[in-house]
């Protein structure tokens, strides 16, 4: 009994529950073929794989905004810090952005995700230092970054020609789309920094009560400095993955309305958005779930103008399950039941 | 017009927050005419709970309230008002970004023909402004003036909604001198107008420049209605700390006795904070509890801010084991050995969603910094050594801070402190709100550290704890030390005198 509520008590319990609700459901109703896998030339093909790769940037903003909610902040800027990174890339690499590097690749990404940083970090200033409440704060670059990544590109889309910067989003390594590498590498670096630094620590005590942490000497603004900086980073990532897609940077496009699904992810993942207690992978399962629900509801044929009307009528129902009220006001429900 | 002299009149007020928090009880409040009634009483004695029922924000359990004779149940501030009942807040609450006419007339606004009559407004808050001596441009916005001068906005507009009775909630303790001179002209012209205030305060001195009439509240309970002509200083620290000063023995002497000088830890010269503290000098030695008096706002806990690095000490020294120090941050602090249990324990001690391990370790965790992380067999090593040797009651390392009771939490953010092996160990009203066991235990905890030598400051408002606890004792007034006794010369009646401050009766004696 014991071990039972200590893996029902973990968080990611509840958001792998619903992410096998939702696939079991997919291969009844594809009837099987859901499962599928069809390996072409060494690489594997299925739904399972493009939901993972649809879904790869989704999962790399919520792992930075899992960290961002964590400390009690906000950061809905990750969209435009998607598309001012792709912008970034695409630019050098068509030669009209640091033509002197004469559009190599490695440079291109290297830059575009200083870019993404300096975007995190001058969030991180807004919130840590000038105080700014998170959500107005990185407000100011969700609308201007949008206006930068144009200034960029000169308003135009910037289509690029180069097979090693699509391998971002098309490559494969062992059969596996590269994508999914990107997030696995993503996902092992901020264990490793939660989980084996006292990072995780402070995060969890500046999201609870900040005043006190502060009084027990650790640096606040620091912290909350550094998770801005690591969700720009992470978003620039995803920037670079979304334009490797499209080949080439659509500024008005990319990453558009992107940060509300990322927040969602993490709330669906159990992070409460008051800060506090986080999980990563649970945001991880969170950015599955919604990328799966997207994609059923595609194969299921739902007329594409009221997608969005049951996206939010599933989102609702995976909430309550999440209340911890809602929970126990079931449970007691059909406690009285079985007693009557 | 009614000529009653009685303008409010409070019974039997009782008000339960649960079954054990009990705000008020039976306390009887009476306000007259033309009177300025200081309401006082220590942190937690019940004087804004009062306030709140009378303006309608708390509902009373029980008690009655009359104004001039009828019975009347304000349901909110608003409903106050219209009887005539305002009050100002310490915070102003008005629109800053409004002008000072616009303040002043803010929904009730005269009209002419449909359309909002400016120029009335602006001349008739001219006007009203000449009423109280200040000659300001009301067309400019509220914000562009000072506090002092918005406070008068506050009250000016209060007393022209015909406002009979007037609540000011401690409306000094961002003014300055002269600005406090201003007010009290306003409170005396008012007054002589008939106008009843409640004025509540924490500093003495202004009760006894201004007011007519004293109400003591301790506890929640009603002590007692006193003309301030006729109760000394004295007498009136003694109402507010529950002690008679004539009942008090010299028996109750400090048990700690000032032992030989121990090594100085830190020493503070002249040391100035911004708006709080002025030129104190202190010194700290290892093995002593050096206790901090004083009321409510006398800069005890600010001193232990700038000590701890909280607050920028603007002018003067810090020197820690001899060197000039500054302290950029807490955690400069803690490194420099400084370890500091705040007074609110719920905002700024405990992190209650954390468990009771997470919180033990926290301060030493970061004293460590955050690459080298205290593992988790280590920290629950950590945690159960300190729940054993502070007997704190929870049933494992893992309960949430949260669940547990108040003096558990408290002895939980020692533990904290203690794991970093501090030097000196600041207390700001460590038992405040805690069972009287537990407070034993903590007092004991406090002196047996100062007998293995480390350095502690120790903030109370309970005279009769800090007899008990401390070796030597630096009493503050309006953020200044005004004494420090040790020894054989620390008693409750000293300490009183000096807390009183002002010119003595020497009857008392």
């Amino acid at each position: 009994m014991k071990k039972i509520t200590r893996i029902t008590g973990w968080q990611a319990f509840w958001p792998i529950m619903i992410l096998l609700g939702i696939l079991i459901f997919n291969v009844i109703i594809t009837g099987g073929s859901f499962l599928e896998m069809k390996i072409v030339d060494h690489h594997l093909y299925g739904r399972i794989i493009d939901i993972i790769r649809n879904g790869s940037k989704l999962m790399l903003l919520s792992i930075g905004l899992t960290l961002v909610l964590a400390t009690g902040g906000t950061d809905i800027s990750v969209g435009s810090t998607m598309a001012i990174s792709g912008a970034v890339a695409c630019s050098i690499i068509s030669g009209t952005l640091l033509t002197g590097v004469g559009g190599n690749v490695f440079v291109a990404i290297l830059v575009a995700l200083l870019a993404g940083a300096a975007c995190g970090a001058w969030n991180g200033f807004l919130v840590s230092k000038i105080k700014i409440q998170p959500i107005v704060a990185t407000m100011i670059l969700m609308v201007a970054g949008r206006g930068i990544a144009q200034l960029i590109t000169r308003g135009k889309i910037v289509t690029v020609n180069s097979d090693a910067y699509y391998f971002i989003n098309g490559g494969y390594i062992f059969g596996l789309p590269f994508p999914l590498f990107i997030v696995g590498f993503a996902l092992l670096l901020s264990l490793l920094l939660t989980k084996r630094t006292a990072f995780g620590l402070f995060l969890e005590a500046t999201g609870c009560n900040s005043n006190a942490s502060k009084f027990t000497g650790i640096h606040v603004s620091k912290i909350k400095f550094l998770v801005y900086t690591c969700s720009g980073i992470l978003a620039a990532i995803a920037g670079l993955i979304e334009s490797a897609g499209i080949k080439g940077a659509d500024c008005n496009n990319a990453g558009l309305m992107i940060e509300l699904d990322a927040i969602l992810a993490v709330a669906i993942g159990g992070t409460s958005l008051n800060g506090g207690r986080f999980s990563i992978p649970a945001s991880i399962v969170g950015a599955i779930i919604l990328q799966s629900i997207t994609t059923t509801v595609y194969a299921i044929g739902v007329p594409p103008e009221i997608i969005q009307v049951i996206k939010a009528v599933l989102v609702i129902i995976i909430c309550l399950f999440q209340s911890t009220q809602f929970k126990t006001a079931m449970m007691n429900k059909l406690r009285i039941r079985k007693v009557a | 017009m009614n000529t009653e002299p009685i303008l409010i009149e409070l019974l039997h007020i009782t008000k339960k927050y649960s079954e054990a928090v009990v705000a008020l009880n039976d306390v009887r409040f009476q306000l007259n005419r033309g009177e300025i009634h200081a309401l006082l009483g220590e942190n937690g004695a019940g004087k804004s709970t009062l306030i709140k029922v009378l303006t309608g924000v708390e509902k009373r359990n029980s008690g009655i309230i009359s104004f001039e004779g009828k019975e009347i149940n304000p349901r909110s501030p608003q409903e106050a008002q219209d009887i005539g009942i305002s009050t100002v807040y310490q915070e102003v609450n008005l629109c800053p970004n409004l002008s000072v006419a616009e303040n002043i007339y803010i929904g009730r606004e005269p009209k002419k023909g449909g359309r909002i009559d400016w120029n009335a407004i602006n001349n008739q808050a001219k006007k009203l402004m000449e009423k109280f001596d200040l000659d300001i441009n009301v067309t400019k916005r509220l914000d562009s003036y000072s506090v002092a001068i918005q406070q008068m906005v506050a009250i000016a507009r209060a007393s022209d909604i015909s406002a009979k009775v007037l609540i000011l909630d401690e409306p000094t303790s961002s003014l300055s001198r002269l600005e406090v001179d201003k007010l009290f002209d306003t409170m005396r012209l008012l007054r002589s107008q008939g106008m009843g205030i409640i004025f509540v305060t924490h500093f003495l001195d202004q009760v006894y420049e201004v007011t007519d009439t004293i109400t003591v509240l301790r506890n929640g309970e009603y002590v007692g209605t006193y003309a301030t002509a006729q109760l000394s200083r004295v007498e009136l620290v003694g109402k507010m700390i529950g002690k008679e000063y004539s009942q008090i023995s010299d028996k109750l002497q400090p048990h700690v006795e000032a032992e030989t000088e121990g090594k100085l830890f830190a020493d503070l010269q002249e040391v100035t904070g911004l708006g709080t503290v002025r030129d104190m000098n202190m010194s700290i030695c290892y093995g002593e509890v050096l206790g901090l008096s004083g009321l409510l706002g006398s800069g005890r806990s600010e001193t232990a801010r700038l000590i701890f690095g909280i607050d920028k000490i603007e002018k003067g020294d810090l020197e820690i084991k001899g060197e000039r120090v500054s302290l950029k941050s807490t955690l400069d602090a803690i490194k420099a050995g400084i370890a500091f249990c705040p007074e609110d324990r719920k905002t700024d001690g405990i992190v209650g969603d954390l468990s009771v391990r997470e919180n033990i370790i926290l301060a030493l965790q970061a004293k460590k910094g955050m690459l080298n992380r205290i593992t988790r067999q280590e920290a629950e090593e950590i945690a159960e050594q300190y729940i054993k040797k502070l007997e704190i009651k929870t049933p494992t390392s893992e309960q949430l801070v949260k669940n547990l009771s108040g003096g558990n939490q408290q002895k939980v953010i020692l533990a904290r402190w203690l794991a970093t092996n501090p030097e000196l160990l600041i207390l700001d009203e460590p038992t405040r709100g805690i069972d009287i066991g537990t407070k034993a235990e903590i007092q004991k905890i406090v002196t047996d550290l100062a007998k293995q030598g480390m350095a502690v400051i120790f903030i109370s408002s309970e005279i009769d704890e800090m007899l008990r606890c401390c070796s030597r004792i630096a009493i503050l007034r309006d953020y200044k030390k005004i004494a420090e006794i040790k020894g054989s010369a620390i008693s409750e009646q000293t300490i009183m005198r000096y807390i009183a401050g002002g010119e003595i009766d020497e009857k008392d004696y």
